[in-house]
């Protein structure tokens, strides 16, 4: 066990690591790997790729919201909102101005850069709980906007993606594991973003601030500018999720602005673990796993054959899924990651889920 | 020698991850007043709230006359006899004088007349809102709440801090008459105030009880308290 | 002129729900320092029970309508203490953990009410005068608006008087100032928080039945829509504060009335709006206290 931890502990061991784990991910629409019960066919076929991209997606978005609640101690309850600015203002930028998929992307994300920065502005002049209403106040303006104005949105059917001008290569069944390939780069950029960034000086005064803000303020550092840097950050980053989300589903539907889409991502996160990277990444997949295996096992004859009682909870997967989050918040609060950790007696960057959370009294 | 009313030993404590008591010993007399002496920030507030559990004890044991305390929730501690009254008197703004002492009340029948000789003015005033009561009188409703009890010891931290002076007499006064019936562990930056109401004296610098000792053997060394302390034996504000 | 007698009543009304659901959710935060996201489970859970009480004394009867308010109340009342007792006091002090499992709570509680109800609404009846309505200055309004109002009101005063009179009221209004020195006092606080989770419970309960007569019917979406509305409210007014939930809440709902009416069903934005005005302005709120 100690040559494991004396070798973990080299970063070119780690890199290393890392490495492999991302070429073996890019291999995998060359393989035929079969996961029964969770992917529908063997890894090269495109509707196991979907699932593969969703999952990559899920964990790009997890790790958006570690910069925000992991990092910064900020629970957002409208995290969702930004995911779909990304989604719908690609769509809609796509749609009505006719511009290629490149300056679309270069304009949604300058809008999204500019509402999280107003947005941010305004919710960050309270902090904790009032925060967390806030934010889930401006998604719910959000999903009002989105759900009345068919016109520009198509309300509740959702927004289609306009095709013309996305290059073919991303477009059709066939390209599956094109839009895979693009996954798997973006979550690779978007790890090593949010890396950089808590390894920057913003990255550790944000940290600070989650444990003390007011020593924060003492030292003369303004948590305002850095909180909001987190935030902006953090919401750009789950736009950019957005986008890849429609170019994936070609499509987005309301749900994607719904608060129980931002309280899903909440679940990822704290399933994989707060407070750690990898733990957001894992968190997505094994959301991913779960999202399937539930769904299957709430339709299954083994459900259907049990007693009322029983059968009912069981076979509605969001039931399932909402208390096994029970249940990891009160026993397993390090996530998937804590308990990796200490099963393998090592110290976790997780810490516990408790600091995440700036207390203001 | 008999058993001390309270009894500490190697206490240290933290507010969150910061420790702010490293190792204090201290013993309360029965029948006695022993005051905390230290400068801004040595930890004297903090050692009163590691023996109360207010803030996290991480070593140490406390014993309130021969029994462990250390483990126990802070209401249980206090409730087996432990009056409380706070550094800044966190009286309670919104509710009246009256409601105020009906929160503190434990015991079937508490000391209200010691409290109502001893208090007249808040007496009177019971059906006033203790937020628009002046610093002075807050005080008094602090002090009263833990008389009220038939409590086996109190802590009292820095009752007199930001009193006009004919005030600092009067919680003195009130303080003394208090003594004669329950046992005082006092922190007090006014000097004048300690040597008046102490036996004993601990004097606590960096989160450590440095010295420990009679009362006026303490205060009739004057260049070791000026050494610890920094003053002459003068009140400072 | 009717027309604006018309808003405002229904906005008071509104507000009265709001209200009722607003209160537990301030109470529980100004005590506790607990989100509770599974305070419109409660509401829904007391609906459903009250819906199904109704049907079998006989909905359109006022008894049956009484007796569905009591069984509403006991509901959520019974419900939210076990909420505080199984999954909140485990996690004393650790305010993130609380608000996650109520978040957890929630995401079940809906799930499971699908399963047992089905996700479609479901139409009531009630005593018939509920769907008639009253001429006020010209204007007709639904006598349902009334009812929500008065009882609002009822409610708002008994818990006034609780708290005024009873020692756990007491006990709960020094908490919301100062919790750790009612601790000091040698007062177990935990059982407090049990009761203040009974008494939101309880409103948000009455709320739910009287909500399902507002709407029309009860689904298991019921609490979650009114939820948001009843957070943008305690924040508006001051978490911790009641007379701050009850300001809000009237302001609140009113204010949407007459968005949605004059300016083209833009209610719930101006409302969003209302909340980032005042947090721009007054952050913590109507009646709150300062950080």
């Amino acid at each position: 066990m100690n040559t494991v931890r004396r070798l973990w502990a080299k970063p070119a061991v780690r890199w290393g690591l890392a490495g492999a784990l991302v070429a073996f991910a890019a291999a995998l629409p060359l393989l035929n790997i079969v996961v029964p019960g969770v992917l529908p066919g063997p890894t090269y076929t495109p509707g196991a790729l979907q699932i593969l991209a969703l999952a990559l997606i899920f964990s790009a978005l997890a790790l958006s919201y570690h910069v925000l609640f992991g990092v910064s101690g900020m629970l957002s309850f409208g995290h969702a909102l930004y995911f779909a600015v990304g989604a719908y203002g690609l769509g809609i930028v796509l749609e009505r101005t006719g511009l290629d998929l490149l300056p679309a992307v270069g304009i949604t994300l300058a809008g999204a850069i500019l509402i999280a920065g107003v947005l941010g502005a305004i919710s960050l002049r309270v902090s904790g709980i009032s925060f967390a209403m806030v934010t889930l106040a401006f998604a719910q303006a959000g999903s009002v906007l989105i759900r009345r104005n068919p016109g520009v949105t198509g309300g509740e059917e959702g927004l289609g993606l306009p095709t013309a001008q996305v290059p073919d290569w991303l477009v059709g069944v066939a390209d599956t594991r094109n839009l895979y390939w693009l996954a798997l780069a973006v979550i690779v950029v978007v790890f090593l973003v949010v890396r950089w960034f808590e390894r920057s000086r913003a990255g550790h005064v944000a940290a600070a601030v989650r444990e003390n803000e007011l020593r924060v303020r003492v030292l003369g550092l303004p948590p305002l500018r850095v909180k909001l840097l987190a935030f902006v950050v953090g919401s750009t980053l789950a736009a950019v999720s957005g986008m890849l989300f429609l170019l994936l589903q070609s499509g987005v539907t309301p749900r994607a602005i719904s608060a129980d889409f931002t309280l899903t991502i909440l679940v990822i996160v704290v399933l994989g673990g707060v407070g750690s990277r990898w733990g957001a990444v894992i968190g997505g997949i094994v959301y991913t796993i779960l999202d399937q295996r539930l769904t299957a096992l709430a339709g299954s004859e083994w459900v259907d054959a049990l007693p009322a009682v029983l059968r009912i909870p069981l076979s509605e997967p969001l039931f399932i899924l909402g208390t096994l989050f029970i249940l990891v918040v009160l026993f397993l609060p390090g996530g998937i990651v804590g308990l990796a950790g200490r099963v393998g007696r090592r110290r976790t960057t997780t810490g516990d889920a408790r600091d995440r959370l700036e207390e203001t009294t | 020698m008999s058993t001390p009313v309270l009894s500490v030993r190697g206490l240290a404590a933290s507010i969150g991850h910061q420790p702010v008591v490293e190792h204090v010993d201290l013993e309360v007399q029965p029948g006695s007043v022993t005051a905390i002496l230290g400068r801004n920030g040595a930890g004297k507030t903090s050692t009163i709230k590691g023996i109360l559990g207010l803030i996290a004890r991480t070593a140490g044991e406390v014993e309130l006359a021969g029994e462990r305390i250390d483990g126990l929730a802070t209401h249980r501690i206090v409730q087996r006899g432990v009056g409380y009254v706070p550094e800044d008197r966190e009286v309670f703004a919104s509710l009246t004088v009256a409601e105020n002492l009906r929160l503190a009340e434990r015991d079937a029948s508490p000391r209200r007349e010691l409290v109502a000789e001893l208090f007249p003015d808040i007496i009177a005033r019971q059906a006033q809102r203790a937020g628009t009561l002046s610093g002075g009188q807050q005080q008094m409703v602090s002090l009263a709440r833990a008389l009220l009890n038939e409590n086996r010891i109190l802590l009292i931290d820095e009752p007199t801090k930001g009193l006009a002076p004919k005030l600092v007499t009067e919680v003195a006064e009130a303080l003394a008459r208090a003594a004669e019936v329950v046992p005082i562990l006092l922190v007090e930056q006014n000097l004048q105030v300690a040597k008046h109401l102490a036996q004993s004296v601990v004097v606590i610098a960096g989160g450590r009880s440095v010295h420990a000792g009679p009362a006026s053997e303490f205060f009739a060394d004057e260049d070791r308290v000026e050494r610890l302390l920094g003053v002459h034996g003068e009140a400072h504000a | 002129m009717s027309t604006v007698v018309l808003l405002l009543v229904t906005g008071l009304g509104l507000g009265a729900l709001y209200f009722l659901v607003a209160s537990g959710l301030s109470l529980i935060y100004g005590l506790m320092g607990v989100l509770n996201f599974a305070h419109g489970s409660f509401l829904t859970f007391a609906a459903f029970l009250g819906w199904e009480t109704a049907r079998a004394l006989g909905a359109d009867t006022w008894g049956a309508l009484g007796v569905a308010l009591l069984v509403g109340a006991a509901a959520g009342a019974i419900v939210a203490a076990g909420t505080e007792l199984l999954l909140i006091r485990r996690l004393y002090e650790r305010h993130i953990e609380q608000v996650l499992v109520t978040v957890g709570l929630a995401l079940a509680s809906v799930a499971l009410f699908d399963g047992i109800w089905g996700t479609d609404p479901q139409f009531i009846r009630g005593p018939a005068w509920l769907a008639e309505t009253t001429e006020i200055l010209g204007a007709r309004i639904p006598n349902n608006r009334f009812l929500l109002i008065a009882v609002a009101v009822v409610v708002l005063l008994l818990i006034v008087l609780f708290l005024r009179f009873t020692r756990y009221g007491l006990i709960i209004r020094a908490g919301v100032e100062n919790r750790s020195m009612v601790t000091a006092l040698g007062i177990d606080v935990r059982r407090a928080f049990t009761v203040v989770f009974a008494i939101g419970g309880a409103a948000a309960g009455i709320g739910g039945v009287l909500a399902s007569h507002y709407f029309g019917y009860v689904s298991p979406q019921l609490g979650g829509s009114l939820l948001i509305f009843a957070f943008i409210v305690t924040v508006i007014g001051g978490l911790g504060s009641l007379p701050g939930a009850a300001v809000a809440s009237v302001v609140v709902a009113v204010l949407q009335q007459f968005a949605n009416f004059y300016l083209g069903g833009t209610g719930d934005l101006v409302v969003v709006l209302l909340l980032a005005v005042v947090l721009l302005v007054r952050p913590r709120g109507l009646f709150g206290r300062a950080a």
